[in-house]
């Protein structure tokens, strides 16, 4: 059995995640995203190598969407409208609430900007989240009778999540996203200790190993409450989801505690709806979001204003969010050309803004003047702040989690290739996981965990799971300088557990597989035990034992029987290493091997005719095949016994 | 409101178990048992006793004193009358209490000791209740408890998540209560016999399926919202005539409905009339039942998919329709305070909160309107309030599965035993052709289940599996071989793996044999591989007894005693080896 995941996208790159995954018979298409540094074909994933023939339905169990920025759902649309794909689609609550804002604000941008050609329509949005199954985190989800599905905690944006996906015996999981250090609007990424064949994770940060987010964001507060202190203005530009939110937290936090009264606007693109979704949701957030929602909900945000356009041109210092991001066009542009050429303003500015915008122009160098369009320039004098804290994990995160999952393989997508490259070789030579890199439209093959099934009867299952103490004699003299008065060895017993479950497996024709303990078996098949048993009697020299026995002068039986068990049982301690000896005092035993002292002159099993018949004491040894290799161990010791004590 | 008495439990000295509850149970519940607390301390101030000690009498010590006949009248035979009473709880009770929960969310899997996995699955009676189901390797087990299969507002009784257990536990007991309201009623009983055995003679088909869940999506809804709109009904008469309407809280999603229902009801009716909610959990109750999507029915969910608040109470507090305060002598409120007014406040009883206020004032006004829930005593509930001139409306919720359906839903789940409560024993006759059966459980009796299977699934690791040798037997045509690992538990499945110690020898010898060996065999076997001796036979006493000796004398001299065990003896490892093969070869073993 094997797993086969083909990486229609984020292959050694950014942009349009998607990842098909096959496993046992299911099929799985991971993330759904759209490359924006793209206007053509390449920005949607190759679908066609799904299925040549455009039936995804039966191509596909179904599409899991992890969350809800572009680059993961972008293509989602155009994917089941278009392309016809009506299956099932999986996404958290928060993602099926908030998707549809941030794919009908690209839409428009993409129409105002570009008047390019709509890829999908409105319609297209709406249709599309009808198909989606909201999941809540940690709940088990039963796709269908073999495949499962769960959600788990991903930080990075509201309602981002890993999943987790199996089907018999074989389990993965798809990161998507995720950040393992919280701050302040959302918690950090939470996965059980999942027993798993492949994880699939994401890299963007695949060297980077990065200071708290706190620190960037006093940086950010800091360079906002600067300008506005100097009576400026300061604009940022941003979609209607995610980013907004989340610095707005941050500014409320702020103001709250500076005890500033500078007004905030949300331009009117920037409607006070995302943050009703945001209130709902709250659970989503971190902690201390979370704690206060019912004295005072986060996302009710207090010093938030509704901006007109008649404002741009008024006086005072104020702080605007608009849309759309990246200064692609609309409103944000318009203000942006208010505002620019005074240097007490600000713009802030993502760490990425697409090729082609106003903002990604402003993000290479820092250009005094801006070409608008062919016949307007823009002089552009106001400072310039990148926010630099980006919600993804960095290199050390990943680590973390591919070590605290252990899976059998790794896959990285979602990243830059030479830092892919270099993380590959980390977890491969760190971790001793293999894992791959793949690049767009290749496939990466494993192989799966596969059990076979069979039924355990009880007393099979009680007798494994009775502890099986070992005890090994660490044998140290006793150290307190006694040794004349007491010469006992100190035995340090050493116990370990060793469980081990041994019975037996039947398999009968058109009958399932069954395991029984030993002593059914018999039971079952009407049937008696015949024992079979070695036995031999050793001959030991008598007159070197007679020496050792008047030197010492500890043996506590009486009997010469005892006396020379006793012998033998020292003289085996010290050469037989984990056997436990046991003394009974007429015999010794040694797991099934079984010696006593024989009297009987005509004993059977005296097979070799010692040469010295008279000084020689018989011991009478049986076993059972099971301890064969320890008894003749044994047998070779008490043959060369007399040998070596001259 | 299953969990109010959890503090009384888990204040015993000794208790450590873990607590399994639903991250929203675990919330309402902590702030319904908060609400408690503070309502009783603030009972306590009026008329309690000084300092924070409770009554004298509740530690019985002149009981002591008392003849035993005379002790047994107080306190009631095995101490249930009088003698079960203890003081109630504290607030730090309750903080302990809730630190032994362990939250989890609907179709979560949790996993006790390595060996039971836990879920719980939506059961539609309110916001977070649930059913249970605890599956392990030998037992399956579905707990069923009150469930309402299309509610308003919560998630639905998901039923279907119960299926394929093999024994479902059925505690629903509010058909026991409907009874007693519907004596001598016979539409209550289980729909006829023909209709079920027509319905299950083509079992494998869907739409059999179908029909039965169709019959458990009966319009109990509307039924519902009928009665909620009488209510309201009701309410708006009294309001005209200038009488306040007082609504003790019960069960908190009537109070969500009828927030949304009866302010619906004044904007058609053109009264302004102020909701108050007077209740010190109140605000955060509200608050939380807006942030709560996930737990909720389909309809709610479409309001966050839009966009909307989850409940209008949300804008009804933000348009000033509805005021929440979290006292009775809450400066706002007294403020505020208008009349006529519509009020909801605990506690149901109307012995604690706010309720007995209100009660006082309006309990002589001909016109105002008090609404009770039909399970309580109201000749008992109202008697301090008597003469009462206020009027009373007493109604009842569906709050569990209807009899009717209980059949239908078994059906659909398809149990191995079925354990139902003595109580229902009358009220449900089940027809023969269920596939299930039945036993009665009733209060402080245990039952014994009998076993279903006499053993357990067990995943073996696949290069374990590889390494088996098999044997095959001959007269009973299987295949065998002894099998050695590691018996591991994880998440309630048990596995067999490879463990640290791997097969050395390639070559495992048979450990166990049975069967009576062939002497003529053996001996030719024997001499095949060059071993050669004579045969000496031994007379036992008994026939079966019969034993004989083997005296090998060459290559080495050896011996083999066979009789009903054999013996091997030889003087060096690699004869008795070899003859060990003979005789394995003669025997059948593994
Ligand atoms: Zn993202
Ligand atoms: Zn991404
Ligand atoms: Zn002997």
């Amino acid at each position: 059995m094997a797993i086969d995941s083909l990486v229609l996208g984020a292959g050694q790159q950014v942009g349009k995640s998607c990842v098909v995954v096959s496993m046992n018979g299911k099929r799985i298409m991971f993330d759904c995203g759209m490359d924006m540094a793209y206007h053509d074909h390449r920005r949607y994933p190759d679908f066609s190598r799904i299925s040549h023939s455009g039936d995804f339905d039966s191509a596909l169990t179904c599409i899991v969407i992890t969350h809800f920025h572009l680059d993961h759902i972008g293509a989602l649309p155009y994917f089941t409208e278009v392309c016809g794909y009506s299956g099932p689609i999986y996404m958290t609550y928060p993602t099926k609430a908030l998707a549809p804002l941030m794919l009908e604000d690209y839409r428009k941008v993409m129409v105002e900007r570009r008047g390019e050609e709509e890829q999908f329509t409105s319609e297209h949005i709406v249709e599309c989240m009808k198909k989606v199954i909201a999941v809540d985190l940690k709940q088990t989800v039963h796709v269908d009778k073999d495949l499962q599905i769960r959600a788990y905690y991903a930080g990075h944006v509201l309602g981002a999540a890993m999943f987790y996906a199996k089907v018999g015996d074989t389990a993965m999981v798809y990161t998507g996203d995720y950040n393992m250090t919280p701050d302040r609007h959302l918690g950090a990424a939470q996965i059980d200790r999942l027993q798993l064949d492949l994880l699939i994770s994401e890299s963007t940060y695949a060297t980077t190993i990065r200071d708290s987010k706190y620190g960037r964001e006093r940086e950010f507060l800091k360079a906002v409450h600067k300008c506005v202190a100097g009576g400026g203005k300061v604009l940022i530009p941003t979609f209607a989801l995610g980013r907004a939110q989340e610095l707005c937290i941050l500014l409320e936090d702020y103001w709250e505690r500076m005890n500033l009264k500078i007004p905030i606007y949300f331009s009117s693109g920037l409607t006070m709806q995302a943050n009703m979704y945001y209130k709902m949701l709250i659970s989503w957030t971190s902690q201390k979001v979370k704690e206060t929602y019912s004295t005072h909900n986060a996302f009710d945000f207090k010093h938030v204003l509704n901006f007109d356009r008649s404002m741009i041109a008024a006086p005072g210092p104020c702080v605007l969010f608009a849309t759309p991001g990246w200064l692609s066009g609309g409103f944000s542009l318009e203000v942006f050309k208010q505002w620019a050429p005074s240097e007490m303003n600000l713009v802030t500015l993502p760490g990425y803004c697409a090729a082609g915008t106003i903002g990604h122009k402003l993000m290479s160098g820092k250009p005094t003047k801006i070409d608008l369009d062919k016949n307007t320039q823009l002089d552009v004098r106001c400072q310039i702040h990148q926010l630099s804290f980006s919600p993804h994990t960095d290199a050390k995160g990943i680590m973390d989690l591919v070590k605290f999952l252990s899976p059998k393989h790794v896959i990285l997508v979602h990243g830059e290739k030479p830092k892919m490259a270099t993380l590959k070789g980390r977890i491969n030579s760190e971790l001793g996981i293999p894992c791959d890199d793949p690049a767009n439209n290749e496939t990466v093959s494993i192989s799966s965990t596969h059990y076979v099934k069979a039924r355990a009867s009880d007393t099979f299952i009680q007798s494994s799971l009775n502890p099986n103490f070992k005890f090994s004699k660490r044998i140290s003299e006793d150290e307190s300088g006694s040794w004349l008065k007491d010469r006992k060895f100190m035995p340090q017993l050493q116990v370990t557990d060793k469980r081990t479950a041994e019975g037996i497996l039947i398999e009968e024709k058109n009958k399932k597989a069954k395991i029984l303990h030993q002593d059914e078996l018999l039971l079952m098949l009407g049937e008696k035990k015949h024992e079979v048993r070695f036995a031999y009697c050793c001959p030991i020299n008598v007159s070197n034992l007679e020496e050792t026995k008047s030197t010492s002068d500890n043996v506590l039986c009486t009997s010469d029987r005892c006396s020379w068990l006793q012998l033998l049982n020292n003289k085996l301690s010290g050469e037989i290493s984990g056997g436990n000896i046991q003394d009974f005092g007429e015999h010794l035993q040694v797991e099934s091997f079984d010696i006593s002292v024989c009297l009987n002159d005509k004993c059977r099993y005296r097979i070799i005719d010692s040469q010295n018949k008279s000084e020689a004491v018989f011991f009478c040894c049986t076993w059972s095949v099971a301890d064969e290799k320890l008894a003749w161990k044994i047998i070779s010791i008490m043959e060369n016994f007399d040998c070596e004590s001259h | 409101m299953g969990m109010l008495g959890l503090p009384f439990l888990t204040r015993m000295k000794g208790f450590s178990a873990k607590i399994y509850v639903t991250e929203v149970t675990a919330r309402l519940g902590q702030l319904m048992m908060e609400e408690l607390v503070s309502m009783h301390m603030e009972f306590r101030q009026f008329y309690g006793p000084e300092g924070s000690s409770f009554p004298q009498w509740m530690s019985w010590e002149e009981l002591e004193l008392l003849p035993s006949a005379l002790r047994e009248v107080v306190l009631g035979k095995d101490g249930t009358e009088l003698g079960a009473w203890v003081p109630l709880y504290s607030a730090a009770d309750v903080t302990d209490c809730t630190q032994k929960f362990q939250t989890l969310r609907y179709a979560e899997e949790t996993c006790y000791n390595g060996t039971l996995m836990i879920k719980a699955f939506s059961s539609g009676l309110e916001i977070g209740t649930c059913n249970w189901t605890i599956n392990g390797p030998k037992r399956d087990v579905a707990f069923i408890s009150n469930s309402i299969f299309l509610p308003a507002h919560a998630m639905k009784f998901d039923y279907r998540s119960l299926q394929s257990n093999d024994i479902v536990l059925y505690s629903d007991f509010s058909s026991l209560d409907a009874m007693e309201n519907v004596e001598d009623d016979d539409g209550f009983s289980i729909p006829t016999t023909d209709s079920m055995s027509t319905l299950s003679t083509d079992n494998n088909n869907n739409n059999w399926e179908e029909s039965v869940e169709s019959l458990l999506y009966t319009d109990e809804n509307l039924e519902e919202q009928e009665k909620l709109s009488y209510l309201c009904y009701c309410a708006i008469d009294s309001l005209k005539v200038g009488g306040s309407v007082l609504i003790p809280i019960n069960r908190l999603g009537t109070l969500l409905q009828l927030l949304e229902q009866i302010s619906a009801s004044l904007e058609s009716s053109t009264l302004k009339v102020p909701i108050y909610v007077i209740s010190s959990i109140a605000e955060e109750l509200l608050a939380y039942t807006n942030v709560i999507p996930e737990w909720l029915c389909k309809e709610r969910q479409e309001k966050l998919f839009s966009g909307e608040p989850l409940f209008s109470h949300v804008e009804l507090i933000k348009d000033k329709k509805l005021h929440v305060f979290p006292a009775v002598h809450s400066p706002k409120l007294l403020t505020n305070w208008q009349e006529p007014c519509i009020v909801f406040a605990p506690h149901w009883s109307l012995r604690l909160g706010p309720v007995v206020h209100f009660l006082r004032c309006w309990c002589g006004d001909p016109n105002s309107l008090l609404v009770l829930e039909s399970r309580l005593d109201a000749e008992l509930a109202l008697l301090p309030f008597k003469p009462m001139a206020m009027k009373v409306l007493q109604c009842s919720f569906l709050s569990g599965i209807k009899l009717q359906k209980v059949q239908p839903l078994l059906k659909i789940l398809q149990p191995k035993i079925v354990l139902l409560p003595e109580d229902l024993r009358q009220q449900t006759r089940f027809t023969n052709a269920n596939s299930f059966s039945v036993i009665h459980y009733s209060e402080n009796a245990s039952i014994r289940i009998p076993s279903l299977k006499d053993s357990s699934e067990l995943e073996i690791a696949t290069d374990l599996a590889l390494r088996f040798q098999w044997r095959n037997l001959k007269h009973e045509n299987m295949n065998v071989t002894r099998l050695k690992g590691e018996l591991s538990v994880y998440h309630g499945k048990q596995r067999l793996l490879s463990g640290s110690e791997q097969a050395k020898s390639s070559k495992i010898r048979p450990l166990l044999h049975w069967g009576s060996p062939d002497l003529e065999k053996l001996l030719n076997i024997l001499s095949n591989i060059g071993i050669n001796g004579s045969v000496e036979q031994c007379m036992g006493n008994v026939e079966s007894e019969k034993a004989c000796i083997v005296h090998v004398h060459e290559p080495k001299k050896a011996l083999i005693e066979v009789g009903t065990s054999t013996i091997i003896s030889a003087g060096d490892e690699n004869l008795a080896s070899k003859i060990f093969e003979a005789i394995d070869k003669v025997l059948e073993g593994i």
